[in-house]
């Protein structure tokens, strides 16, 4: 009886839709496990398919063997952990200077379609602007510099990963800015920022003294996402990393692709590595946790003021508009390349335009479009009523125990090259048929944790008093959870929707390899055309590619708008 | 949808071992050959990196549809090796019928890989196809050996390939072209970071390493035989001296390369290199024709000769469409497609067949081809250098990777 009174969505109406949900575990966890394992079991060089029955270390000794593999390995991991530590400082300080304040309100309209742009769109964007043959110096060429020839530098590519770290920083300042405003309603903010302002604290050091711990509790995931993803990040790496050595989940991508296949157990052996270097990752970040508390406590401690923080509020203010203005000059030069004829060297715009490759190409993009729209679609909606059937069985703040679910999280921590390589092996020894289905499946393995990340903060955050009258009106749990809980999360819902729709139509290596090029989408396409390099059709795709997910972001935000036009509480 | 559901059966089929398929196939009796067809779906590998070629296969597939009923689906691939890899997991994991890999174009170093695993449906079927009677197996010997190996009949030639340098007549002056690689580096010299080549293991830019190797090795005779594992050091010296003496003077002083030819084409439009280079002498008319490069754009060869092969399409053993594979590696091989594969504005890849055995209305047709002011008539291509044995390929990279591989 107690028990019952405990937990009361253990009620029979809901048996029906939560029973499954340890075997929903098993099922979506089991292909996780089996992916990491496919990835460390050849590296120790078992892998029966291609005669590997020993067990030895080889191949790892062939990896340390690799030319220049120290240098790829120094870079991947440098080019990571600065790239988080940039994005989130730029997020942390603009949030404490102006979290509240009307550009506060203008930067968030202005970054969150951000989110919707692919990190290979983002990137080609980039490179299309620095170039030295690019957009930015054709501007002002010749004008001002006196270059009628682009000049010999090397950008973007360049030895230290510049170029990679600006254009990972762009995409993931967006997504940790978005991450945070989630977080916030639930903090103290006003209060706390009236607080320290009778104290006679700065903005940036008030906020880092009394908000912050609590906010950095709360994204502390999603940071580690942005980490991971940096590290063994393999699209952007190709665009805008260092091409001698190229970094190790480039070189680990070439390897799985290489035609003789014993270069798989070198790859594996790479993806293990691979693996070991994201934990380092994550053990220098919990190294620079400590730290940042340790320094926040000094601070605390010596109760300095530090009032004068005009310069740092203003660099994140333009950090942020910067990475949102880039993307934007980005796209906009790649719509310019997409209808541009003969464009030479300075001019600063093409001599003739002409809609030559999009009436040539869009002929063709239909049927990749089609089925990234409907992997995408069935994905993201799967993926979303297992999120509610998850979350809404394990509840949020009851006690509730959460860490069945949390196995689910793998596949955002495990880098996608190591764990994909290991599901493609297990999808041909067990005789999976690439198609349709197999494709989903994998795309539900990466979609569903993001979907979980952007629909938890919500659930946890409702009002449980709606809730609670509606049980005691003696309404049986499901309709609670069917005429309360969703349609109060229906915006929510849509944008969580709108997040896993836009994962799933940026999938390259899983679509590709667990696909067999059965299943084009818009990314694969897109990927290939951009080893031919030609600007022009990689503006097309990369708009296209842009496009998609930034329809589901509208409709996630206009959606709610026109469904509740008679509601005001509703609205935004 | 009925296609589908036959498909489907068909398949099932197949998947229980209930028909000898691969015995049925008989390339002699061609009739049963376009019957089996029929309904069948090709899933044809290629690399999909330029878009005139893909709408050249999207062509080419209609096509079938429209006269044999067969389905020809383009798996875009940034590289063949990954079809290779397909049917080499295949085979691993026991998989001989129904593969997933039906057609592949291929060439070098990835057929000798596959010839060697026993991955390629045997025995001779190309010289058996209706339309190998038109190919030229008297002039162009490479359709019979591709880098030094027989073909054997495995792979049905689909295109000529010859290495064909481009400069851009409104910058560079004609008279300052290099006239072979030793020339080549002078040149670099004169017009430091001008010069670039596509980053080993490209394939284009291993061409332009067996380039140099096939001038400046002493005895080019050593290059149509495997490595020789005693000698290959003092082989390849004056490679690798050349390049000592070459990379600082390269685009970005050898700092970063372009990924590949399209690469190399796009920063050469962009006005960064001067001299590039493809395996297609048509290549810088069919870009002018595209609006990617000037019109002043003009071509030019080594007269003691430049690399040249040619490309074909190969069937894996286990190919689930054998018969609508043969079908369509015919059509590719017709007198139709193969005019139309040579117009720069389509294509612009150098025929396989011979003219003089063509029907006369078709030769005509080839012979009216305008192939654009920047293209080389077949009389200027000069001499064709040998192709060296696949093996030298997979050393040269290697060794690049070693000494280049990490700019400082």
């Amino acid at each position: 009886m107690g028990q019952r009174t405990r937990r009361p969505d253990q009620d029979r109406g809901v048996t029906y839709l939560t029973a499954g949900n340890g075997l929903l575990v098993i099922i979506l966890g089991l292909p996780v496990l089996a992916g990491v394992a496919g990835t460390i079991l050849p590296a120790f060089g078992y892998l029966p398919a291609l005669g590997g029955f020993r067990p030895t270390t080889a191949h790892l000794a062939e990896l340390a063997g690799q030319p220049h593999i120290h240098r790829s390995v120094l870079v991947a991991l440098a080019a990571g952990l600065i790239t988080t530590f940039a994005a989130l400082a730029i997020v942390g300080t603009f949030i404490a200077g102006f979290a509240g304040t009307p550009i506060f309100a203008r930067v968030h309209h202005l970054v969150s379609p951000l989110l919707a742009v692919p990190h290979a769109a983002a990137a080609f964007a980039l490179a299309f602007l620095i170039a030295p043959s690019g957009l930015l110096l054709r501007l002002i060429s010749p004008e001002l510099t006196g270059f009628t020839r682009p000049p010999d530098w090397l950008l973007p590519n360049d030895p230290m990963a510049l170029s990679m770290i600006a254009g990972l920083v762009t995409k993931e300042v967006p997504f940790l800015f978005l991450v945070t405003l989630a977080g916030l309603p639930q903090l103290p903010l006003r209060r706390a920022r009236q607080l320290m302002a009778a104290l006679c604290y700065g903005r940036l050091s008030g906020f880092l003294i009394s908000v912050w711990p609590m906010l950095y509790r709360q994204i502390r995931l999603p940071v580690f996402a942005v980490l991971v993803y940096s590290v063994s990040v393999v699209d952007v790496a190709m665009i805008l990393g260092p091409q001698l050595p190229a970094t190790l989940p480039v070189r680990i991508a070439h390897w799985a692709a290489d035609h003789d296949l014993k270069m798989r157990f070198l790859a594996s052996a790479g993806a293990l590595l691979q693996l070991f270097i994201v934990f380092a990752a994550i053990g220098i970040w919990l190294a620079l946790e400590r730290l940042g508390k340790f320094a926040l406590t000094l601070l605390t401690l010596a109760g300095t003021r530090l009032r004068q923080d005009m310069l740092p509020r203003a660099i994140s203010g333009l950090a942020m508009a910067g990475c949102a203005g880039i993307i934007f000059s980005g796209l906009g030069a790649l719509f310019i390349w997409s209808v541009a004829g003969l464009w030479p060297f300075p001019k600063a715009l093409p001599g003739a335009i002409t809609a030559k490759i999009w009436l040539r190409t869009l002929p063709q993009i239909f049927e990749p479009l089609l089925a990234t729209v409907a992997l995408a679609l069935t994905a993201s909606a799967l993926a979303l009523v297992i999120a509610i059937s998850l979350l809404h069985r394990n509840g949020a703040g009851r006690g509730g125990n959460g860490a069945s679910y949390k196995l689910l999280y793998l596949p955002l921590v495990v880098p996608e090259i190591s764990f994909v390589f290991g599901l493609q092996i297990l999808a041909i020894s067990i005789g999976f048929t690439p198609a349709f289905p197999s494709v989903l499946a994998v795309h539900l393995l990466f979609v569903l944790p993001y979907v979980l990340l952007s629909l938890s903060a919500p659930w946890r955050e409702l009002d449980p008093r709606f809730e609670q009258i509606a049980a005691g009106l003696g309404k049986s749990p499901l309709r609670v959870l069917m005429t309360i809980r969703l349609p109060l999360l229906f915006r929510a819902c849509l944008t969580a929707f709108a997040v896993g729709f836009s994962v799933s139509v940026s999938l390259y290596l899983p679509t590709l390899l667990i696909g067999a090029g059965r299943l084009t989408t818009i990314t694969t396409e897109a990927v290939a055309l951009s080893a031919g390099g030609d600007r022009r059709v990689i503006g097309v795709y990369a708009l296209v590619q842009a496009a998609l997910p930034f329809l589901a972001f509208l409709v996630a935000s206009l959606g709610p708008q026109l469904l509740f036009r008679n509601r005001r509480a509703m609205r935004m | 949808m009925i296609g589908r559901a036959r498909q489907f059966i068909t398949a099932a089929i197949l998947a229980l071992g209930l028909t000898g398929e691969a015995a049925a196939i008989d390339v002699n009796d061609w009739n049963s050959v376009v019957a089996k067809a029929r309904g069948q779906t090709v899933y044809f590998n290629a690399w999909g990196g330029a878009e005139n070629i893909n709408a050249y296969i999207k062509w080419a597939g209609d096509e079938m549809k429209a006269r044999y009923g067969v389905s020809v689906v383009h798996v875009k691939l940034d590289d063949t090796a990954k079809a290779v890899a397909t049917v080499v997991a295949e085979k691993a994991a026991g998989k001989d019928h129904g593969g997933a890999v039906d057609l592949v174009w291929i060439n070098g170093e990835n057929f000798a890989a596959m010839r060697r695993e026993g991955l390629l449906l045997s025995p001779d079927w190309a010289t058996k196809l209706p339309n190998w009677a038109y190919v030229d197996h008297e002039a162009k010997p490479t359709v019979l050996t591709d880098f030094t190996i027989a073909t054997e009949g495995l792979e049905s030639p689909w295109g000529g390939a010859k290495l064909v340098f481009f400069y851009d007549s409104a910058r560079t002056p004609s008279g300052e072209l290099p006239d072979s690689a030793a020339d080549l580096l002078k040149w670099a010299k004169a017009n430091p970071g001008r010069f670039s080549y596509p980053q080993p293991p490209d394939f284009v830019g291993t061409s332009f390493l067996k380039q140099v190797l096939t001038e400046l090795i002493h005895d080019k005779a050593t290059l149509q035989r495997p490595v020789d594992e005693a000698t290959f050091a003092a082989d390849v010296a004056p490679l690798f001296a050349y390049l000592d003496e070459v990379t600082p003077l390269l685009w970005r002083k050898g700092k970063a390369y372009p990924q590949n030819y399209p690469d190399m084409k796009q920063k050469f439009a962009d006005g960064e290199l001067d001299i590039i280079f493809a395996f297609n002498p048509a290549e810088a008319s069919a870009a002018i024709a595209n609006g990617e490069l000037p019109d002043s754009v003009r071509s030019f060869v080594f007269s003691s000769g430049t690399l040249g092969n040619t490309h074909f399409v190969a069937i894996p053993y286990n190919a689930s469409a054998k018969a609508g594979a043969l079908l369509f590696a015919n059509f590719l091989l017709s007198p139709e497609a193969q005019l139309r594969k040579q117009d720069p504005k389509i294509w612009g890849d150098p025929t396989v067949l011979s003219l003089a055995k063509l029907p006369a209305a078709e030769r005509q047709a080839f012979e009216a081809l305008d192939l654009g002011a920047a293209t080389l008539g077949p009389d200027q291509l000069g001499p064709a250098l040998d192709e060296p044995h696949p093996d030298w390929m997979t050393r040269i990279e290697a060794e690049w990777i070693r000494r280049y591989g990490a700019a400082n």
